[in-house]
């Protein structure tokens, strides 16, 4: 099934052209709309006129999650707030959540990407979608929820959690398409084994999972465990939200809508392009969004382009399933979590010291975060009841600034390993390579 | 009357109380008493020992998180009631124990306390003939 064929299966000589057309026309806008970046062209002594087209790419100046915190909340939009319908937002973990926004034609291009996206996954107007993505102000459940309104799918916009009434109505919807995280969808096996669901009474087939790294092998087991295929779906707010690429039955590389964002893989320390068929880091520009235009967005997630023509007949270039990151970012249960937030908190603390190692595992196929913490000595008490108090205190604030559940051990002082050069804070267990 | 009591924090892994013993030891430091409170995370080594500031000095210097905590030690006969007797005194007088430990051979029996008021739970256990041992005895 293929949503878009002109597009998709375009000859790659014409995507260029439209490409470069669309990039010439993205630059010109945020030159003359976007101080940011009308400022870093200026620096670069870029002007608009300079960029004539694809081939001129790499002249541009990268944007990064922090320039978006800088510009919180909405001093990177290109149009007036009258033109925006729709604000999502990061999950901030860090005090300033990255903020994205939506003209009415970056809706319709972003149901028209998630269209794609789950036509290519084989989901289409006969299916039923149980969008187990969360609503709200993360992109995942509206990005889903459009696009598969789009393809004419029967949606059920149940969002996240509540595993027995996800089951309830797979079961009595028939729902043949579940939408949701892959860790959650283990989860989902699980608890269908133990309340005794019997798989065949269901009508599951497929599922669309994004929004953390997962494996080959968690795959396997997915499609094991739940009898379905399990697609991946890639995407991020700065860029649009679901849907920027996902895979085809050939489960074989991610297909990228070319025509909305253009990719490159660049040496994390260089910042110069990979040689083709290398990894490197992902980075897109967006060439059709007109509330929220980005140049050159460095994802930090680690990649592989392959613009092989794929088997399924499309040409749009593949993306590998992303295995890691070129920053210490980790994403547990979906949630992007740095380091540095957990040590501001910490430093906070008169009662803890900034040593502290994070333990990321995988239980029961959801993501754990735990966190060891030295109690500074002047701090030691002989008892158990305010040692257990300072434990329930740095939960409590790690866990509102994350927004995640979070595991606090406190470890003696000075046993936390030192190092000369950059720290080492995270183990993970997770085993995700 | 009042006992220095040494409490060191001790994380669960092997080795911990063996590296604290082996400290005292080497430095010829007796205790009289101890006892640990454990969590599934971590312990608290709480001793009765000869010489505690040097005890502190010394563990502190090792890298342990270490403290010394005021408590307080009863004698008191090793037979039924003479236990019950004493804390009601405490408890009669608002003094609460946040935590105890104790020890009976031959005769008497001593009772290691913290308590919240110190110095009250000594005016009020003496004025009741409740024995209090001395630092110096239990100490050694």
């Amino acid at each position: 099934m293929i949503w878009n064929e002109h597009i998709e299966c375009m000859n790659r000589d014409e995507l260029r052209e439209i490409q470069s057309k669309r990039l010439c026309e993205t630059v010109e806008r945020v030159y003359y709309n976007v101080p940011f970046y009308r400022k870093k062209m200026q620096e670069l002594g870029l002007e608009p006129g300079d960029i004539k087209g694809i081939q001129d790419l790499s002249k541009l100046p990268f944007t990064t999650k922090q320039d978006l915190r800088d510009n919180y909340p909405f001093n990177l939009f290109a149009v007036p707030m009258s033109d925006i319908v729709r604000v999502h937002a990061s999950s901030g973990t860090t005090g300033k959540p990255t903020v994205v926004g939506y003209t009415r034609r970056d809706l319709s291009s972003w149901s028209e990407v998630v269209a794609r996206s789950l036509h290519c996954a084989g989901v289409g107007k006969n299916d039923r979608i149980q969008i187990a993505y969360g609503y709200g102000l993360f992109t995942g459940g509206l990005g889903i929820h459009y696009g598969a309104e789009k393809v004419g799918a029967t949606v059920i916009p149940i969002s996240g959690g509540n595993t027995k009434k996800q089951l309830n109505l797979m079961k009595d919807f028939e729902s043949t398409v579940i939408a949701c995280t892959p860790s959650y969808a283990l989860y989902l096996a699980e608890a269908m084994e133990e309340q005794g669901i019997d798989r065949s009474k269901l009508k599951l087939k497929t599922g669309i999972f994004g929004a953390e790294p997962w494996t080959d092998n968690m795959r396997k087991e997915i499609e094991s465990k739940l009898d379905i295929k399990a697609m991946d779906i890639y995407g991020l707010s700065e860029v649009m939200g679901p849907g920027v690429a996902c895979e085809c039955s050939y489960q074989n590389g991610l297909h990228i809508s070319e025509d909305h964002f253009i990719p490159e893989t660049i040496d994390s320390t260089t910042l110069k392009n990979v040689d083709k068929g290398s990894e490197g880091e992902l980075v897109f520009t967006t060439i059709t969004k007109e509330a929220l235009p980005i140049l050159r967005y460095r994802t930090r997630d680690l990649t592989v382009l392959n613009y092989d023509k794929c088997e399924c007949g499309r040409t749009m270039v593949r993306m590998q399933k992303c295995r890691g990151r070129s920053d210490d970012m980790l994403i547990i249960r979906g949630v992007n979590v740095f380091p540095s937030q957990i040590e501001s908190v910490l430093l906070e603390m008169s009662e803890t010291k900034p040593h502290y190692l994070l333990i990321v595992d995988r239980k029961n196929n959801l993501d754990t975060l735990e966190i060891w913490v030295e109690v500074h000595e002047a701090f030691f008490s002989d008892e158990i009841r305010k040692l257990e108090n300072l434990t329930k205190k740095i939960t409590h604030e790690i866990q509102s600034t994350l927004g995640i559940n979070v595991k606090v051990k406190l470890v003696e002082p000075k046993t936390i390993e030192r190092s000369e050069g950059k720290a080492k804070r995270i183990v993970d267990r997770r085993n995700l390579v | 009357m009042i006992i220095k009591q040494l409490s060191v924090f001790l994380e669960n892994k092997s080795g911990r109380l063996s590296d604290v013993t082996e400290a005292l030891s080497e430095n010829g430091i007796n205790i009289s008493a101890l006892s640990v409170a454990d969590t599934s995370e971590y312990g608290i080594l709480r001793l009765i020992v000869g010489r505690p500031e040097k005890a502190y000095e010394l563990l502190k210097n090792l890298g342990f998180s270490v403290s010394l905590t005021d408590v307080i030690c009863l004698i008191i006969p090793n037979e039924s009631g003479t236990l019950y007797k004493a804390i009601k005194v405490l408890a009669s007088n608002g003094v609460s124990i946040e935590y105890m430990y104790a020890y009976a051979m031959n005769g008497d029996a001593s009772v290691i306390m913290k308590v919240s008021e110190v110095n009250k739970a000594i005016e009020t256990l003496t004025e009741n003939d409740v024995e209090l041992a001395k630092a110096s005895e239990i100490c050694n």
